[in-house]
């Protein structure tokens, strides 16, 4: 498998999708390409940092006027 | 016999949504608190900034407890708030660029090749390596670099977690296309990020 190769199966292989033949010769030849490793390893980290938890907090005055805007709308329709 | 200390119950999704049906707000605002954080972050990234995203937020939950009485639940309750939201978005971002007479989507095909440029490590751990508030700011720039299109199918496939299938029903496209833009979309978040966290 060369770079190319590689490379454009990156993706199928963070989901899983890709055969066990195919899947062994993309790791084979992730061990001895450092490029395509970067590679992989930080478009994985790229995924990991988007969903990280503790990112893009709500905050407090944003979340009342939400909570306060359907209190509203609730008691609007309660009558 | 000493009475046992009492326990927070957590209620299932779908007892929730029951209850909330019957009348009960405190069931609904139950699931307000559960998923608020992840429908604003869903929104920042969406559409890149505070205000776009609170108005998502609130549009996504006025519309989900109007249409609750309506809500099947032949899916999880979280995926149909998503569902609800990322259009939300992807309207307002449409109306947004109509105004400026720009189409929604770039002019690279979905099949578009994208390979990678930068071959540096990472600095490690770039999360601890930046303030938080910044960490979120590259994160949102990056994110502008994707046309909407793409935006979304990475938000919901790789944040959200929505099934390939659930991500083609959701945005009309074929389960390839989505799988082509995902591809897309984290190559070139990936060439984002890396301008800023390789090493050196």
């Amino acid at each position: 498998m060369n770079c190319t190769d590689c490379l454009k199966q990156i993706s199928s292989y963070l989901d899983g999708e890709i055969d066990a033949e195919l899947k062994q010769a993309l790791e084979a030849h992730l061990s001895g390409c450092h490029h395509c490793e970067v590679v992989f390893d930080s478009t994985r980290k790229t995924i990991e940092l988007y969903c990280d938890g503790k990112l893009f907090q709500l905050p407090l005055a944003t979340r009342e006027r939400l909570h306060a805007a359907l209190r509203r709308r609730w008691e609007e329709k309660a009558g | 016999m000493a009475e046992s200390p009492q326990v927070a119950e957590r209620k299932d999704d779908s007892v929730l949504v029951t209850e909330a049906k019957a009348g009960s707000y405190a069931a609904f605002e139950e699931l307000v608190n559960r998923y608020e954080n992840k429908i604003y972050r869903l929104g920042l990234n969406l559409t890149g900034n505070p205000e776009d995203a609170e108005d998502m937020l609130q549009e996504a939950f006025l519309k989900a407890f109007l249409h609750l009485p309506d809500f099947r639940e032949d899916s999880r309750f979280y995926t149909w708030l998503v569902r609800i939201a990322i259009n939300e978005g992807l309207m307002k971002l449409r109306k947004q660029r109509a105004d400026k007479s720009v189409q929604i989507e770039d002019a690279v095909g979905e099949d578009g090749e994208f390979l990678p440029r930068e071959f540096t490590d990472w600095k490690p751990n770039p999360e601890e390596q930046f303030k938080q508030a910044e960490i979120e700011q590259i994160l949102q720039k990056a994110a502008q670099s994707l046309s909407p299109g793409f935006r979304a199918v990475f938000l919901l496939r790789d944040v959200e977690e929505l099934s390939t299938q659930e991500t083609a029903e959701l945005l009309g496209l074929t389960e390839g296309a989505v799988k082509a833009r995902l591809f897309r979309a984290r190559l070139q978040l990936r060439e984002e990020l890396s301008k800023v966290f390789k090493r050196g």
